[in-house]
């Protein structure tokens, strides 16, 4: 046991701690993180083990565009809040615009996608061990999609409203992590059922 | 230096001005307790909560001994019996087990960091509604759904409810639709809750309150927080796959068209084993504030009990199929779980060394929370010893599904947990009320259920080795069973009793207890610092701390803490 005595931290050292909006979001990713590997350990247990047709080659088409819009979506959100941070609500408004836009062009194609398959190609969610996984995986992601593109219509409604300034820049940093969170998932998705699942 | 010290004295953190305190309506108060998002309410309302549901599933467990007291016996039906056993293990786990440790989580974390209020004073309340429902759904499910013929309407799948039994055509009516329904929504607000407990500890912590400074009790709900997201988040997408299977027909665990009933018992175990670790974390965590308490010590080796602990966190997610070595999962499955099995009992037996070392050569206080956390480390070893029993896969599949089995994690959910749940009960109801428990009737609680644990618990492994399965409603003579499932109910009696005389004591003290002051116990963590009960805003000035036990450099300023770390 040392004697010397340590002296304790000066009172002015600055004394700075993680940010709780932060780390809250961070905390709901990891555990809806943990729900989605569920439904994707089960798409991928369920692979090819449909007693019946249709099979995922014979229906699915890769959703390239669609894709391409939800990616995209998570960039113009970045450059939304980029510039609400230099307190340019005009540009904040029109890039979270584009945001809201790119998303719901995502849903229809999901809509469109999921119209045809049950109306064209007769798959249901209680046709075979397919359909049941691949309604539930892509469903429990739009749903996400949803719930994403809600609160930024709140968001782009308080835009529009004046109600925004750049003391909201933190807020949107918390809510921008969520909608990148469901746009990784979706390339997991896009990875299992559309590629490998085929 | 001595600047430092005086930051903190006991005389700045409570305001003396006299407050005042309006009489309130009793419909005044209903609004106020409902409306609440003071941690330190919430926390009382999870832990009362709890304690409704503990003689609610404590009771169910008496009706079954009772049954099982002699062969033959007539008491329940089987149909009723089936439904005991699913609500006592639903409620025990669910709407007692986790709302009680989330309650002390709730009520302790803040003050125990020098905090105001939790991160999310909202959320908290949010999550304890939606749990609160969701205890409230199950038992509705006696009034509201309709089951098989003559089985009533609660839930009879047993509390982890093996695929295909939940399926509609071997569940018909809403009783396994509550049980769903009900574990999705005390899920919810556990989320929330850890989301919560994680943000505060890690955000919320006052000036020099450094990760490796904190009170081990906040690191080890850290851990067993950040436990739930990747635990309890499997169970609720199971319970999403399940829902789906019965209303709109899909076949995750419908084996007529290929799905696989080993994938639910994958996912529940998924959830299960670590729920285990997520209920023992909080009780550690107790003891790690109490046993140096009363031994008048600082704890034996603070990082490596931190370590241990996060050791647990990560080795416990790999465990699960310890459960199913019956299910046939081929040889190289098992040896795997078996060894994981193994390893996870290092960091606990480091935990448990370094609780014998902090006692040994301590001045050591006998009083109901010490008496407690002893009977814990003595029972836990034993737990933790069937357990590597039966973590040998040979062995388990000599004994799954036994009573044998049934006795080892009782020996863990009451033994350690509850036992540890009670010393705790002893140690903090000083500050949460302003008043001591009572002692005498303190020592008779533990005596009782010291023996009355024993007799149950300690004897119910030999019926299990002998043979008898769990989950039956009754048994022939003459399998040499009779006895021991007779002590073993008497035994249980004997708990019921201890628990009442608990109960009375909670009650009894509360209006007639001595006063307690602020730091009954001669403690250090800033709990102790300030009023007993805290007023609503905990510390009239934010604390300031240089080291692990704050309270002992205010104590002893000649020989600070910051010396030693």
């Amino acid at each position: 046991m040392s004697t010397i005595p340590i002296t304790p931290d000066a009172a002015d050292e600055p004394w700075v701690l993680p940010d709780r909006g932060t780390v809250g979001m961070a905390c709901l990713i990891i555990a809806e993180s943990a729900i989605f590997v569920i439904f994707v350990v089960a798409y991928i247990f369920y692979m090819g083990q449909s007693l019946g047709g249709p099979t995922p080659r014979q229906v699915l088409e890769l959703p390239i565009f669609t894709t391409i819009c939800l990616l995209s979506s998570s960039f113009t959100l970045h450059w939304a809040v980029a510039a609400l941070r230099k307190s340019r609500v005009g540009g904040f408004t029109a890039w979270l615009a584009l945001t809201v836009t790119l998303g719901a062009i995502f849903l229809i194609g999901t809509g469109m996608e999921w119209y045809h398959l049950i109306y064209i190609d007769h798959l249901t969610i209680q046709t075979n061990l397919f359909g049941t996984t691949f309604y539930s995986l892509v469903g429990l992601h739009a749903t996400h999609v949803i719930v994403g593109l809600l609160m930024l219509i709140a968001a782009l409604i308080f835009a529009l409203t004046g109600h925004v300034n750049e003391k909201h820049a933190h807020r949107m940093d918390v809510l921008s992590l969520y909608w990148h969170f469901v746009d990784a998932v979706w390339v997991v998705v896009f990875t299992v059922v559309y590629v490998l699942g085929r | 230096m001595a600047d430092s010290v005086t930051s903190l004295s006991a005389v700045e953190t409570i305001d003396v001005t006299p407050a005042e305190k309006p009489r309130q309506l009793f419909l005044e108060v209903v609004y106020d307790w409902i409306t609440t998002v003071d941690h330190k309410k919430i926390g009382l309302m999870y832990i009362a909560y709890s304690l409704i549901f503990l003689v609610v599933g404590g009771i169910e467990a008496i009706i079954m001994r009772i049954q099982l007291a002699v062969p033959h016996n007539t008491f329940v039906s089987p149909e009723v019996f089936n439904r005991m056993f699913t609500l006592h293990g639903t409620t025990m786990v669910f709407f007692v087990g986790m709302p009680i440790l989330f309650g002390f989580g709730n009520y302790l974390v803040p003050l125990m960091i020098g905090a105001r209020d939790m991160a999310f004073p909202r959320l908290n309340a949010f999550s304890f509604w939606i749990s609160a429902l969701g205890g409230i759904l199950l038992y509705y499910s006696f009034v509201g759904g309709v089951g098989l013929y003559g089985a009533g309407s609660a839930p009879d799948v047993g509390w982890f409810a093996y695929a295909p039994l939940t399926a509609k055509v071997f569940s018909p009516g809403h009783s396994t639709d509550y049980w769903t329904i009900s574990i999705l929504l005390s899920g919810i607000g556990s989320i929330g809750t850890a989301l919560n407990i994680v943000a505060t500890v890690l955000c919320m912590r006052c000036p020099g309150m450094k990760l490796n400074r904190m009170p081990l009790l906040s690191w080890l709900y850290l851990v067993t927080s950040s436990m739930v997201f990747i635990a309890i988040s499997p169970l609720t997408a199971a319970q999403i796959m399940l829902l789906l299977d019965r209303y709109v027909g899909s076949h995750f665990f419908d084996t007529q068209a290929g799905g696989s009933a080993v994938l639910w018992m994958h996912f529940f175990w998924i959830f299960g084993h670590p729920e285990v670790y997520i209920l023992v974390l909080p009780a550690f965590a107790f003891a790690n504030e109490i046993i140096p308490v009363f031994s008048r010590k600082a704890v034996f080796g603070y990082p490596a009990m931190v370590a241990a602990s996060v050791g647990i966190g990560f080795i416990s997610m790999s465990v699960w199929a310890h459960h199913m070595f019956a299910v046939g999962m081929g040889a190289g499955a098992n040896v795997f779980f078996v060894f994981s099995t193994m390893i996870i009992s290092v960091p606990t037996g480091i935990k448990i060394f370094n609780w014998l070392a902090t006692i040994w050569g301590g001045k050591i206080r006998f009083a109901s929370p010490m008496l407690f956390s002893v009977g814990f480390l003595f029972q836990f070893l034993i737990a933790g010893l069937t357990g590597i029993m039966l973590s040998v896969a040979p062995f388990d599949w000599q004994l799954t599904g036994s009573y044998f089995v049934v006795a080892h994690f009782h020996y863990v959910l009451v033994g350690a947990i509850l036992f540890m749940i009670f010393a705790a009960f002893y140690y903090w109801y000083p500050k949460v009320t302003g008043r001591m428990m009572s002692e005498r009737l303190g020592k008779w609680h533990f005596w009782l259920m010291v023996i009355g644990f024993h007799m149950t618990f300690d004897f119910m492994h030999i019926p299990g080795l002998l043979g008898m399965p769990r989950r039956i409603y009754t048994y022939e003579p003459g399998r040499g069973w009779e006895i021991w499932n007779l002590l073993v109910s008497v035994g249980a009696l004997i708990q019921a009793i201890a628990t009442l005389i608990f109960i009375y004591n909670l009650v009894h003290s509360y209006y007639k207890g001595e006063k307690a002051g602020n730091d009954p116990w001669d403690a250090w963590t800033l709990e102790w610092s300030t009023a007993s009960p805290p007023p609503a805003y905990n510390f009239a000035t934010t604390p300031v701390v240089h080291s692990r036990r704050p309270l002992w450099d205010i104590k002893h300023p000649e020989d600070p803490d910051w010396n030693y770390e």
